[in-house]
């Protein structure tokens, strides 16, 4: 019987993508100055496992390619040779080439031979040494010398003191020397700092600097290294005086410089200390005792793959699923959810005497179902690291194009969401990121001048926020420039005026054809990309906020629900129909007063909340339903928000919350205006979700003409 | 009529398996083909703002299918809606859809020669949704396109053109 070796094809080229990707994050991370043995033994490791693989499916032309790569590699990792930024090249050039020959095994797709020719000549003569080592180039990643150890577990806090007498500062240092281990540095201006490595928290530190001076006076950092280079403590020394005038890049309005501000921004991965740590955990530096979680988490993974591959013995801990399988598991468990709360309905009106076991063996059921429902649910998320590890080269590719230098900084990699989601916010991402270094960040001559650092940086963060996930792109560049898109906009025959607020402003970018940008490159600036990217966005369900300062920098986040498929809804009904609307887009709920409710110009009601004019949309209106609340005051209207903007919903009734399955109108029928979706409710019936966002936009113009009519 | 008759006289006459169903005082015949099931009527979720012979949706085992009333939709028939009220499920062109009519009555076999073509009036079709009138014994059945009926922009089923 012959084996069907083809099936295993597959399996390899997968594979080889995946090793093939790890190798690139490796190279990207990797410290030239001084790398660090590991990260070039896991570097070999995939040249050779994908060298392998290659040999056993016959596939010689890649496996010659990673022979010659692992011959250099394999010399440089026992030290016989330096490595150099030119060897990370020709290291990142086969790569390309590898994926290259790849891709013409796969799908038969183009393979430039002379491209393969020219990257095994190189890498031929950089093992033999033929090519003189260059200068050694630093990469863009700040790093540091390896340092002493301190105990694992331990923080290490850098409290900057204001002007003291010399007396207090020994006090303090020998009160926080009972606490941990304590060093002085001075700084300018006959100021100290202390550095201080404990296991106590930040506020047992502060209670004990309270004694001596204002804690408000304090400036502390958690984790900035001893020995980072001067580059870094210049950044450092910098961002903290850009601190110190009040000026927060990441919310231009938080100019509290509080100490323990400061810090919580640092935990939250916006401020601009925490990411030096995960630079350097990701650069592979052997890292300090006060390891980040993240950097934690980042090493650990690195050991587990290494002993993984080194351990083929071992059984695989994943398995490959389609993702159909998945898809169909989910639909069944929908279906069971719909089954399971049919069967709590009709249970309800039973006896609980009489009916004790049957009762608690729904209830039972009702607990297994939404544990299930969550596991399978879960099958489905991914980790945002599967997009956020494909910028890392980007950025260095296009800020070494464009000639900038790009500090490349992500957060919260491993924040999860749905695989559909995922997919979709690759294009968007890559869009903003790219935008971010073509216009946001300077030249680093202009950097220079401005007082910054010439490397601009680039943030890329994931997060939970209720029960959405913000992704944040934030670069320290030039900021957007209102005069600019004012005119620009202006110029587009867009309604603008000068009384706009500096949110409207930037959503004006989003505008079709709308590029600001002095030349058009080849990486930007055609006007096309920023309407595609709010389209994209918001066919998920998400949306795009952007904060910007001129000169500071610009945030655009993005906003998206976790997983298309179930939603937390609340039940609404008005006349003898029950709708669902979104609970994200609800910000309460009230009975309005007769006297609030106003009449504009035959166009429309408004609703006076809380001194604030909004646009009163009378749900059985828009739907021509029968309702029993005519009359505002006789309904109850929900007060919703979307796109920073709000409107009032009149309904008849609030009847409940509870998480719905959201099931697609289109699939069957078509579009309906005002209508998101549909699910089925616990009787079998089929219930309606409301588009808030359309409603919420059909209702600008009322709001525009209440402004205008009522604002004096 | 035993299914095994039919269908052998399926393959050998290459004649074709119509539905027949009636809508006031007419009898139509459908490709028993785009027939997925039949079932009883049952409510409705109203969609707003939508053509009246659009019933609203329902739930088909956990998917959400438009239901059209024909009655509505071509004036025959006054539309009541009863136990005996039927719902012919259609399979048309992957997408699931309901259809309801007075009543369903059997399945029937016509060959070739059995299917005239349509006169240019006489039924509350127009002549494009129609594959002819075929005849057995006595009946006469209009043989509706229902592939085509289904997904015209008359019946607004189906975006033709995305949406802007």
């Amino acid at each position: 019987m012959t084996i069907d070796i083809s099936q295993f094809y597959q399996v390899f080229f997968d594979e080889a993508e995946e090793l093939l990707a790890e190798m690139e994050r490796l190279l990207l991370g990797v410290d030239v100055a001084a790398p660090d043995s590991e990260d070039l033994n896991a570097i070999f490791r995939t040249a050779h496992s994908v060298k392998g693989g290659a040999s056993t499916f016959g596939i010689t032309d890649m496996s010659e390619v990673t022979h010659v790569l692992e011959s250099l590699l394999d010399r440089i990792r026992k030290g016989e040779m330096a490595l150099t930024s030119q060897h990370v090249d020709a290291f990142l050039a086969a790569k390309d080439t590898l994926k290259m020959q790849l891709g013409g095994h796969r799908s038969g797709a183009h393979v430039d031979q002379d491209a393969v020719a020219n990257v095994r000549m190189m890498l031929h003569d950089l093992s033999e040494g033929l090519v003189p080592a260059a200068t050694i180039v630093a990469p863009s990643f700040l790093h540091a010398e390896p340092k002493a150890q301190t105990g694992e577990g331990a923080h290490r806090y850098k409290i900057e003191l204001p002007v003291v007498e010399q007396r207090d500062v020994n006090a303090l240092v020998d009160e926080l020397g009972l606490m941990g281990r304590v060093s002085v540095t001075p700084l300018e201006g006959g100021r100290s700092a202390l550095i201080v490595t404990t296991h106590e928290s930040l506020d047992d530190i502060v209670a004990i600097c309270s004694f001596v001076l204002d804690p408000g006076d304090l400036k502390i950092f958690e984790a900035p290294a001893l020995t980072l280079e001067q580059r870094a403590i210049e950044a450092r020394e910098r961002a903290r005086i850009e601190e110190e005038q009040g000026y927060g890049f990441f919310d231009p309005a938080d100019d509290t410089p509080a100490a323990s501000a400061e810090l919580s921004d640092d935990e939250r991965g916006y401020g601009f200390f925490q990411p030096i740590e995960e630079i350097r955990a990701l650069a592979g530096i052997d890292a300090p005792a006060p390891k980040s979680t993240a950097a934690a988490e980042v090493v650990e993974a690195l050991e587990k793959k290494a002993s993984k591959k080194e351990d083929k013995g071992a059984e695989s801990s994943s398995i490959r699923v389609s993702v159909e399988k998945v898809d169909q598991l989910i639909n069944l468990i929908g279906e069971l959810v719909i089954t399971q709360a049919m069967i709590e309905q009709r249970s309800s009106g039973l006896d609980p005497m009489l009916h004790e076991r049957l009762l608690s063996s729904v209830s039972q059921l009702t607990r297994n179902t939404r544990e299930l429902q969550e596991a399978v649910m879960s099958i489905r998320m991914m980790p945002m690291d599967f997009v956020f590890s494909r910028f890392p080269r980007m950025v260095r590719d296009l800020a070494g194009k464009l000639g900038k230098k790009v500090d490349f900084i992500t957060h919260g990699a491993a924040t999860e969401l749905d695989k559909g989601l995922i997919e979709r916010i690759v294009d968007p991402l890559t869009h903003l990121v790219r935008n971010s270094i073509d216009h946001g960040i300077e030249m680093p001559q202009a950097r220079a001048a401005a007082g910054k650092s010439e490397a601009g940086r680039l943030f890329l963060s994931a997060g939970h926020q209720g029960g959405n996930i913000v992704i944040e792109v934030a670069d320290d560049g030039a900021g957007l420039n209102r005069e600019r898109i004012l005119a620009k906009a202006a110029q587009n025959g867009l309604a603008v005026s000068e009384s706009m607020s500096d949110a409207e402003v930037w959503q004006l970018i989003f505008a079709p054809g709308f590029s600001t940008a002095d030349v058009v490159t080849d990486v930007s600036g055609r006007g096309v990309g920023m309407d595609v990217v709010k389209r994209n966005i918001t066919s998920m369900g998400g949306s795009v906020d952007i904060r910007s300062a001129r000169g500071f920098g610009t945030t655009i986040s993005i906003s998206l629900p976790l997983t298309l498929a179930i939603l937390d809804g609340m039940t609404i009904r008005c006349g003898e129909e029950i709708y669902i609307l979104p609970l994200g887009y609800v910000v309460e709920s009230l009975q309005p007063r007769r006297e609030d409710v106003r009449e504009i110009a035959g166009r429309g009601q408004v609703l006076k909340v809380r001194g604030e004019y909004l646009p009163l949309i009378a749900l059985h209106g828009v739907f021509g339903i029968a309702s029993r609340a005519v009359e505002p005051s006789d309904g109850i209207v929900v007060i919703l928000e979307s796109e920073g903007k709000r409107a009032a919903l009149l309904i008849d009734d609030l009847v409940g919350q509870q998480h719905v399955v959201v099931k697609n109108l289109e699939s069957n029928y078509r579009k309906v205006p005002g209508i998101s979706g549909a699910t089925i409710l616990g009787d079998g019936g089929v219930s309606l979700i409301l588009d808030v966002a359309a409603l919420v936009r059909a209702s600008s113009p009322l709001r525009q003409l209440a402004g205008e009519a009522l604002a004096s | 009529m035993s299914i095994t008759q039919t269908t052998s006289q399926g393959i050998e006459g290459a004649g074709s398996e119509y539905l027949a169903f009636t809508l006031g005082s007419e009898e139509y015949g459908i490709d028993i083909l785009k027939v997925q099931e039949i079932r009883g009527y049952e409510a409705v979720t109203r969609i707003a703002n939508a053509p009246e012979f659009i019933k609203g949706v329902i739930n088909l085992r956990g998917i959400i299918i438009p239901v059209v009333d024909m009655r509505i939709k071509f004036n025959l028939g006054t539309p009541t809606y009863d136990q005996f009220t039927v719902v012919i499920i259609l399979n048309i062109a992957g997408r699931v859809m309901g259809m309801v009519v007075d009543s369903v009555s059997d399945v029937t076999t016509l060959t070739p020669d059995q299917v005239k073509p349509a006169p240019d009036m006489g039924s509350a079709f127009s002549t494009d949704y129609l594959i002819g009138l075929g005849t057995v014994d006595d009946r006469m059945l209009i043989l509706v396109d229902i592939d085509r009926l289904m997904s015209s922009a008359e019946m607004g089923l189906i975006d033709n053109k995305l949406a802007a």
